[in-house]
């Protein structure tokens, strides 16, 4: 671990600098998604730059109250990619004549302003590392709550949403959460177990059969999420949280091989077993079958999509002025796509970078937290998106096997929305945690006083 | 629209975008350093005034510490050469320190290393551990000559 010596400069102004040259972006995009539709009518495009000014205000006024010294770039980035997103759709929305903006529109309003209340509720991280083992009830709840009868709905061949009323959830969404800060808080508990235990073969120190428990819950977890809910995405989402969440703790390669044999286990057995698995790995690997591509659910949304990215070329179509529409589900699971062909490879890879700089600040929070709960919360949780954006953009760009995960913050879908920004609001709180000026002699890893530490008269042990 | 205002306004979309990603990776150039000593800018002198700990820190004349002796208790005068490893006294069989003693917990305290010192953090025991006569909280560097107190054991490093 490196000693960092951070200068306590808030920097909110900074941050108001590049949220203002973020929302410029929004707005430059709604006005081209407006200019470039028949319609003169301009309410739109007032509605969607002035609910997201004001969000983003919002935000950035709780963060100048709570969270003064929070990373001044995470939030322009956020609301530079919910932006964009918000205008893709609201592009596709004119081009097909649905509503699914307003939708979205609505769904940042409720994910930014819940965002602000965990911020104002929890102000420090190190409350949650209390709720560890609720953390993991709560996981399993929101994982099981789509198989309840006449409760749960399947779309798509998935089992992942529940209805209530008009609305409808993906809970597991928000399960990404509650299982980072349970691997959080049990890992920071019990990583001197699991490290200094164990045998040593060559230069692997494996660990003990109980140490392993956990490991093999969260496998049994995610490959049940597969078998049972037929939701690929999470499924690898989960196992890959776990696999990091360890190796970050404990630093042990002898963990990431032991969790890739586990995938290649299991990934073999699904490909060969399951008629769902089975047909994603043909279309990924057949996608330009004449077959294949005619099929039903076979190849012809990626390869419409990759036809579309072709067209977009270097400089891209511009907004509003290609195609994407004609690729099934253009606003959700493809939007990268459409992306793709309007903003050109250049407008696409400035995207990934704005992802990957939110990432690199994610665990930038990690590596400046001091004490290893928040350090473990953070990693996983960058680590979270990060997963997110490597398995839809590679399953996009037909890298790895399309498996329907939402891009975060772009993508229509208010669950996935609502917890990617609450996922931000944690992020925030941790780097504020760890900018903030030290009061005391606290040292590098100081971790809240361990209960029974402070009884003052010896006992005897039995 | 005519098709140059419309050229104009996709490639001005395309570098507004750009724009932003530089800004944000100028805005954050001086952080993205991470080495064994990353700094985010050096403090200025208001800073200094407000935040005297920020100061460059005198270079440490102090020798590096090669071993752990024990002074008192049961294994009093064995001692440990310390390489860089993280150190768990106890009473559980696996600790790298197994004390034979009713006053320590199963996994009483651990010694590691950090940077060019090593810090003592007590593990949650009964009975605590002491550094001088101050009771540990959380984790606390550890000199050269101060003595660590486990149950009726008592520690000291030596350069």
């Amino acid at each position: 671990m490196s000693e960092l010596h951070t200068a306590p400069v808030p920097r909110r102004n900074l941050e108001l600098v590049l949220l203002l040259l973020a929302l410029s972006v929004g707005a430059a995009a709604f006005f081209l998604v407006g200019s470039s539709s028949d319609s003169d009518d301009t309410k739109d495009f007032f509605v969607q730059t002035g609910v997201l000014a004001g969000l983003a205000l919002l935000l950035h006024i709780m963060l100048r109250i709570f969270a003064k010294y929070a990373d001044p770039v995470i939030l322009p980035i956020t609301v530079a990619l919910n932006a964009l997103g918000l205008a893709m759709i609201h592009r596709i929305d004119l081009a097909k004549t649905t509503s699914q903006s307003m939708r979205q529109l609505l769904w940042t309003a409720i994910a930014v302003i819940i965002a602000a209340i965990v911020l104002w509720a929890i102000r420090d991280h190190r409350v949650l590392r209390r709720f560890t083992y609720i953390a993991l009830l709560a996981s399993i709840i929101l994982l099981l709550l789509p198989m309840i009868p006449g409760f749960g709905v399947t779309i798509n061949g998935a089992r992942i949403w529940v209805r209530l009323g008009a609305f409808s959830m993906q809970p597991g969404e928000l399960a990404k959460i509650t299982l980072s800060i349970f691997f959080a808080g049990y890992l920071s508990s019990n990583r001197d177990l699991i490290l200094m235990a164990g045998r040593k073969i060559g230069p692997l120190q494996l660990p003990r059969r109980r140490d392993m428990a956990p490991m093999v819950v969260a496998w049994i977890l995610s490959i049940g999420v597969l078998v049972v809910q037929r939701d690929l995405g999470s499924s690898i989402l989960f196992f890959g949280l776990f696999i990091v969440m360890i190796y970050v703790a404990t630093a042990r390669i002898s963990w990431v091989l032991i969790g890739l044999l586990m995938v290649a286990a299991g990934g073999v057995f699904a490909a060969t077993t399951m008629s769902h698995v089975t047909r994603r790995v043909d279309v990924w690997l057949n996608a330009f079958d004449p077959e294949i591509y005619q099929a039903r659910g076979g190849s012809m949304q990626i390869v419409e999509g990759l036809f579309g990215m072709a067209d977009g070329g270097l400089f891209g179509t511009g907004l509003g002025e290609g195609s994407p529409y004609r690729v099934p589900l253009a606003n959700s699971d493809m939007i990268i796509a459409s992306f793709g062909e309007e903003l050109g490879l250049i407008g696409l890879t400035a995207i990934i970078l704005l992802y990957m700089l939110l990432i690199s600040r994610g665990l930038r929070a990690a590596l400046g937290s001091r004490d290893t709960f928040g350090k473990l919360l953070a990693a996983g949780l960058s680590f979270t998106l990060g997963l997110q954006c490597i398995v839809i953009i590679g399953g996009v760009t037909r890298l790895i096997p399309l498996t329907g995960l939402a891009t975060p913050f772009m993508a229509a879908g208010g669950s996935s929305l609502l917890a990617n920004w609450i996922i931000i609001s944690l992020l925030l709180m941790i780097s504020h945690n760890s900018r903030r000026p030290m009061t005391g002699g606290v040292g590098p890893t100081d971790e809240i006083a361990t209960p029974g530490a402070t009884t003052p008269k010896a006992v005897k042990n039995v | 629209m005519n098709d140059l205002v419309l050229n104009l306004f996709r490639l001005g979309f395309l570098v507004l975008i750009w724009l932003l990603v530089l800004s944000i990776v100028g805005a954050m150039r001086r952080d993205l350093v991470i080495g064994t000593r990353a700094r985010t800018g050096a403090p200025s002198a208001r800073a200094l005034k407000k935040n005297p700990e920020l100061a460059e820190p005198e270079i440490s004349t102090r020798k590096a510490v090669h071993t752990l002796q024990i002074v008192e208790g049961p294994l009093a005068g064995r001692s440990i050469p310390l390489q860089g490893q993280p150190i768990l006294f106890g009473r559980a069989q696996d600790a790298t320190v197994v004390l034979e003693d009713d006053y320590a917990s199963g996994r009483h305290a651990r010694l590691f290393p950090q940077g060019s010192r090593w810090f003592i953090e007590d593990l949650g025991s009964t009975n605590g551990t002491f550094v001088g006569d101050s009771q540990l909280t959380r984790a606390q560097p550890v000199e050269p000559g101060q003595r660590i107190r486990i149950g009726k054991t008592v520690l000291e490093l030596k350069a």
